[in-house]
């Protein structure tokens, strides 16, 4: 099974040369610390920066200078800022490569909810709806099932959808699962020590299975 | 033509009870916190405010929420701000949350004299209900009217007296779009330069844009979320 790090640092494998990449908040951040060797990649944060960089150093946090969690952060050498209209322009004209984000839940036929828990306060969908409903390529990192034990890959989305038919790939603690262009799941490598058996338990939607199912390779 | 007031107090005098506000910022970075401090000394009430957030309890608009000055907040994100659910839990205020690009593009269609734009975002989702849906190349996309405010109130890094505006870094964010779309426009800015300082290349926002201008004072900028990595 793998722990948070360990989902971010497959994801990272997903990464290629030249990939302009949007990380959202929690697991997906973590991909930055992850990017492997010799891959050139350049960070969108849709609050209006491309080409951020790293926490700051103790001492050195510029106020006017924070990611979409608005955290401090630094930029990189190349870096451009730009306002919201701008930022949301390049990933609604799917400049973006890829954007990795959390959820709550995906459906087999690649709907996510991620922003709404009906009875719970609401906080607001912040960019999710427009990053999902333009990105080519969405990773969702996720844990598989909830806090309840209940499986978060679904038939259907039970909470308020934030997009439909969007989401290609999840990588979860136990998996990297696909979903198919006509619907469906399927299993593409288990996590490290976990059995297909352990991942169809813990997938609701309908799981296709070959044969063979490699185990993720890690590093 | 004379666009520079002494203060913010000025700046914000003919804002009424009733009237919508836009304001910059993305979370605290880049607010006009001038601004909404003499919003807050004017006591105006009953203001609809189209902000992507809603301040935090002690600072930014959550001055406002304090003071219940708020009717109604237009934002994509308001979390961090423990009045603003009491407010909004109890149906003293009214929230409408919509994505961010979708927030940002409706003033960018005000800014730009354009009625509408057609976006993907929210398509299927909750925020359709009630919203026109159009199909363009195989694709659905829902109509998103241009906002209409009475003043848009921005803060910006320097400013020069024709209101010619530049920003700083992230803090650019809604600002520029705001600046255009306002009826009024106040622009409150860390360094107010005489005309000529500012090179006409690095302009963002043209001061035809901009009717009052003025050097704000004891910038707080606080942080909401400080995160360091440690020197080896």
């Amino acid at each position: 099974m793998l722990d948070k790090n360990g989902i971010a640092k497959r994801i990272a494998r997903e990464l290629k040369d030249g990939y302009y990449v949007n990380l959202g908040i929690g697991i997906p951040t973590l991909v930055a610390n992850y990017i492997p060797e010799g891959i050139d990649v350049v960070l969108q944060s849709e609050n209006g920066l491309l080409g951020m960089g790293p926490f700051p150093f103790e001492g050195e946090e510029d106020t006017d200078l924070i990611n979409a969690g608005k955290q401090t952060i630094t930029t990189v050498p190349g870096s451009a800022f730009f306002d919201s209209a701008m930022s949301f322009g390049m990933i609604r004209a799917q400049k973006i490569d890829l954007t990795v984000l959390g959820a709550m839940e995906v459906s087999e036929n690649g709907d996510i909810a991620n922003w709404k828990i009906p009875g719970k306060m609401v906080k607001g969908m912040g960019g999710a709806m427009d990053l999902v409903a333009a990105a080519k390529n969405i990773i969702v990192a996720m844990q598989h099932v909830n806090k309840a034990g209940e499986s978060k890959l679904l038939p259907k989305c039970m909470l308020p959808i934030t997009g439909l038919r969007c989401v290609k790939r999840i990588v979860t603690e136990l998996a990297v699962i696909d979903v198919l262009k006509g619907g469906g799941f399927k299993l593409i490598e288990r996590a490290p020590g976990i059995s297909v058996e352990q991942i169809k338990n813990a997938t609701a939607g309908r799981l296709m299975v070959d044969e063979e199912i490699p185990e993720m390779k890690i590093n | 033509m004379n666009k520079v007031v002494p203060n913010a107090d000025e700046a914000v005098k003919d804002i009424k009870d009733g009237m919508t506000l836009m304001l910059g910022g993305f979370g605290l970075c880049g607010i006009p916190e001038n601004c909404i401090a003499a919003l807050v000394k004017r006591g105006v009430k009953g203001l609809t405010c189209i902000s992507n957030n809603a301040g935090v309890d002690d600072f930014g608009l959550g001055l406002l929420l304090q003071k219940k000055q708020i009717k109604k907040m237009i934002s994509s994100y308001v979390g961090e701000n423990a009045e603003f659910e009491r407010q909004m839990l109890s149906g003293e205020l009214e929230v409408e949350l919509i994505p961010q690009g979708t927030l940002a593009t409706r003033c960018l269609a005000s800014g730009y004299g354009m009625p509408a734009i057609y976006t993907p975002a929210g398509v299927g989702t909750e925020v359709a209900e009630g919203k026109e849906v159009r199909n363009f190349k195989g694709k659905d996309y829902l109509l998103e009217f241009a906002f209409e405010s009475d003043f848009a109130i921005v803060k910006a890094w320097k400013g020069d007296t024709q209101g010619n505006l530049v920003f700083h870094e992230t803090a650019r964010n809604f600002n520029p779009l705001m600046a255009m779309a306002g009826k009024i426009t106040i622009a409150e800015v860390e360094q107010l330069l005489p005309a000529g300082h500012l090179h006409p290349d690095h302009v963002h926002t043209p001061g035809i844009f901009v009717h009052r201008i003025f050097e704000g004072v004891n910038y707080e900028k606080r942080i909401e979320q400080r995160t360091v990595r440690k020197r080896n």
